[in-house]
């Protein structure tokens, strides 16, 4: 299967043709560049899947990892090197498919959503970049190759959010992103560094006896791990990024701020699930607590935000706390006594890639109609747009876990594995999941449906969105569909052996029952143009309302915390012993040499015989020095 | 015969006569002329040194040889240069020859 | 140590080349200069001759009295006008040099009759042309093939480097 190079590689390419012909090349002609390349990356990832599960399991009933091509790359002792490779096993193969066939909907969607803007040649060279490199991070083959990609896509990340680099929101949010992120791989980097100090490998799978001696450490080098994890998924209170990363052109926000790259906290965790299972089972636990903490979190905020990106948004980073979670209350590695959240976790990631990206394109059309991201901009649109109405709904019922669709299955899994670990974390991430189905709910009707902006749409009539938009989200649609029919547990599994997933009817049924109770709570509440009843309960509970529309105001204390007490009583004092202290002691040095200079000068004075004089002094003290030793 | 260190006193006085002219003389060619002094007398050493103290081998010998090929080089870039001076300046004392300082 | 013919020979070659050398860097006409600078090379020929290097000698005496002397009598005709001497030195400049000179001449004598040299020995015979002409043109061990080719190219950088810099623009 060594073709798997060509996965990487032709994205790659991409980047770097399109990147460097630049304006050169025509905008339709780097578009179908670096859409052919994206279709053909993901027709490859198809057959990789095909050929990997199709190549059946082995005698342990587990399909056989394979690693294709690897190249020992930098190496530090016997067993301590860092390679680059290439690892097929169920999730990374997973992943694959994923990846490719978002970044694919995505690159076609951009025709569409990027035409006429300057810089498309750019925006697709990143895209491809991005592609690469989050390609990479999944099949990689140790903990440091993932390393590398993850700053890569963190990059591209970067890039992308401040495409519209005139724009002074962009920059700043490009900026935040990457800080926050880059602060929590620090915690990544750190983790690494004392895992590979302490079981001297990068593997993800080190010896047994080798661990022995590392098993103290395991826990804090996994915890590290962790941050990076929770920066690059938005946990909180990292979380702050993701909302401001909404800037970015909206097929971006799609790709990598919805579906891929936010996962791969996610991917991160279940990479090193045997690992967290065999010896940090408590760390699990703990991380466990802040993806639901997150969750809930976010969900609050989703309910009251204004600006449709901004709730899709925060409701991915809640549906991140909810695939945390479900990695999070495995308790061993068997799928059938506790460890059934690891299937469940992977099973939500791809679903939720699936309609989330189908959420955001459908919200890159609604923005592209309306020329605005705020609700007050529309209203009623569903005259206008029927096929991204439809489609819009289809995802809409899918994250909120309506049976058939495919969110209900892994959104039940995840629950029935919770409800395994506690009965008050299932309950509250039922409740979750109800407040999901609300806020969903809540913009699809304030979009579509609820009080129009009449004079706004009669000023300008919002139109459906070309076919190159549209066509993605039908194939999203249908896929969000027929998702949930595919055995998962067949494929991935905590153990590698098959699970057969049975639906835990007692938890689907009060799952189904809050989702349609969200669903009713929001029909009532926002279907009607005069939505009283939500006016009154803002009015009424004005005080949380604010506190949620301004996100429990985490940036402010953010804020408070790095300007008032970090910049103020840290960074103000190393600045003014660095300015004073360490610059006027150069400047000293530098003062001394130029005085002496003056000083000395008189002897340069272009005369060739007075440093003939200088040279035979010089020469004569030197082999008197000498005659004296 | 005659004792080598004779020749030896003979090129030293001769390039310390040298170094004198090309400390004092104030015409750039008076100058060159004493170069051409300082030269010629590390000629004489490798001569000397080449007959008295490795009679078999030819290495000072063929160093002088260079040496006189080279120093003919070096004479009339020299010249060359000498005489743009005297075009530009109308003049070949070297007090005038300052411009590189500071 | 009995006074011999070549005794006498090297005494009168090295008052000669002495005399001429301290008369080259004190007259005060530069031409007179240049005459001198000849004596002292036509001297060291001549102690070349000594030493049974004819050949060097006759090198010596064509290069450098032939065609060295020639160019500096040229340049000097070209850049000094008649009757133009050096002009006095002052004092300081006087004794500086001079006292830097001789105390530099001490100290290298002082080292050099110092030193133990090896034993030194005097081969009287001259060395054959056609050796010296094997050995310039030899690409073996102490054949001198290699300096011989860069010369060569030195002194092509020369010619055009000479007349890039003295031609007019």
């Amino acid at each position: 299967m060594e073709y798997t190079v060509l996965i990487l590689l032709l994205p790659f390419l991409s980047f770097i043709l399109i990147g460097l012909l630049g304006t050169k090349l025509k905008p339709v002609a780097a578009g179908a560049f670096g859409t052919v390349v994206t279709g053909a990356v993901a027709l490859l990832s198809y057959w990789t899947a095909f050929s990997f599960f199709g190549a059946g399991r082995n005698a342990d009933g587990v399909y056989q990892t394979q690693i294709p091509w690897n190249a020992e790359w930098l190496p530090f002792g016997d067993s301590l090197h860092i390679d680059l490779g290439i690892l097929l096993d169920p999730i990374s193969v997973m992943m694959l498919v994923v990846i490719s066939t978002v970044s694919f909907m995505v690159h076609i969607y951009s025709f569409g959503y990027m035409k006429g803007e300057t810089g498309f040649q750019r925006y697709y060279s990143f895209l491809s970049l991005f592609t690469m490199s989050m390609l990479g991070l999944v099949v990689a083959t140790n903990i440091f190759q993932m390393y590398i990609f993850w700053e890569l896509v963190g990059v591209s990340s970067y890039l992308l959010i401040g495409f519209y680099y005139t724009k002074k929101e962009a920059v700043a949010a490009s900026k935040k992103a990457f800080i926050v992120t880059r602060f929590a791989d620090l915690g990544f980097l750190i983790g690494i560094l004392i895992y590979g100090f302490y079981t001297g490998s990068f593997s993800f799978t080190p010896d047994s006896e080798v661990i022995g001696t590392a098993k103290v450490f395991l826990p804090l080098a996994l915890g590290l791990m962790f941050i990076g994890g929770a920066g690059k998924s938005a946990m909180f209170p990292l979380h702050i990024w993701l909302p401001d990363a909404m800037e970015g052109p909206t097929p971006v926000s799609a790709l990598i701020h919805a579906a891929t790259m936010v996962v791969a906290g996610v991917y991160l965790v279940a990479r090193m699930f045997p690992l967290f299972i065999g010896y940090a089972p408590e760390v699990l636990h703990v991380t466990a607590y802040v993806g639901a903490f997150t969750a809930l979190y976010a969900a609050v905020v989703a309910c009251v935000q204004s600006d449709i990106k901004r709730v899709l948004a925060f409701s991915t980073i809640s549906q991140i706390g909810f695939m945390i979670v479900s990695l999070g209350v495995c308790t061993s590695a068997d799928p059938h006594a506790g460890g059934l959240g690891y299937m469940a976790s992977m099973f939500h990631l791809f679903t939720h890639a699936m309609f989330k990206a189908l959420l955001f394109l459908g919200a890159g059309c609604i923005i592209h109609a309306v020329h605005s991201n705020e609700m007050s901009a529309m209203g009623g649109l569903r005259k206008y747009m029927p096929v991204t109405h439809v489609t819009f709904l289809v995802a809409c019922l899918a994250i909120a876990g309506i049976w058939p669709l495919s969110g209900f299955f892994s959104k039940d899994e995840i629950l029935a594995a919770c409800f395994d670990f506690s009965p008050i974390m299932g309950w509250v991430m039922t409740f979750i999941a109800g407040l999901t189905a609300f806020y969903m709910f809540r913009l699809y009707y304030n979009i579509f449906w609820g009080r129009e902006n009449k004079e706004l749409h009669a000023e300008h009539k919002p139109h459906e969105a070309p076919l190159t938009m549209t066509v993605p989200l039908i194939f999203l649609a249908l896929v969000t569909l027929a998702a949930g029919w595919i055995p998962f547990g067949e494929f991935v599994s905590s153990n590698g052996q098959a699970y057969h997933i049975h639906i835990d009817w007692s938890v689907a049924a009060v799952s189904l029952c809050v989702a349609a109770a969200g669903i009713a709570l929001a029909t009532w509440m926002y279907l009607r143009e005069d939505r009283k009843v939500a006016d009154s309960l803002a009015t009424r509970f004005s005080g949380l309302h604010k506190a949620a529309y301004h996100r429990f105001y985490i940036d402010e204390i953010y804020q408070f915390i790095t300007h008032r007490i970090i910049f103020a009583c840290i960074s103000t004092p190393i600045a003014w012993f660095d300015r004073h202290v360490v610059d006027g002691f150069m400047n000293l040095l530098a003062w001394i040499s130029n005085k002496a200079s003056w000083l000395i000068r008189g002897m340069q004075s272009g005369y060739v015989q007075r440093y003939g004089i200088w040279f035979l002094g010089g020469a004569l003290g030197l082999t008197i020095v000498l005659l004296l030793i | 015969m005659v004792q080598m260190e004779y020749y030896l006193i003979v090129s030293t006085i001769m390039m310390f006569v040298g170094i004198y002219g090309f400390l004092t003389r104030r015409n750039l060619l008076a100058m060159l002329i004493s170069v051409e002094l300082i030269l010629n007398s590390v000629d004489i050493n490798f001569v000397v040194f080449n007959r008295f103290l490795f009679p078999g081998q030819l290495e000072g010998f063929f160093f002088s040889l260079f040496a006189i090929g080279i120093s003919a080089a070096e004479t009339a870039v020299a010249i060359a240069i000498i005489i743009n001076i005297y075009r530009n300046m109308r003049n070949i004392q070297v007090k005038n020859l300052n411009k590189l300082k500071w | 140590m009995s006074i011999t013919l070549d005794l006498i020979v090297f005494i009168v070659l090295a008052l000669f080349i002495v005399a001429s050398s301290i008369l080259a860097v004190t007259t005060k006409r530069i031409l007179r200069a240049a005459t001198y600078l000849l004596f002292v090379l036509i001297g060291t020929a001549g102690i070349y001759f000594q030493l049974n290097y004819s050949f060097l000698g006759a090198v010596q005496l064509l290069v450098y009295a032939g065609g060295i002397t020639v160019l500096y009598v040229f340049s000097i005709l070209l850049t000094s006008s008649e009757g133009d001497q050096a002009e006095k030195l002052k004092k300081g400049k006087f004794f500086a040099g001079l006292i830097a000179t001789l105390a530099a001449l001490g100290i290298c004598l002082f080292v050099m009759l110092k030193h133990k040299f090896l034993s030194p020995v005097f081969e009287h015979g001259e060395l054959p042309v056609k050796e010296i002409g094997m050995a310039l043109m030899s690409t073996e061990k102490y054949g001198y093939v290699l300096p011989f080719e860069v010369i060569s190219i030195l002194l092509l950088a020369c010619i055009i480097g000479g007349i890039m810099i003295a031609r007019k623009r």
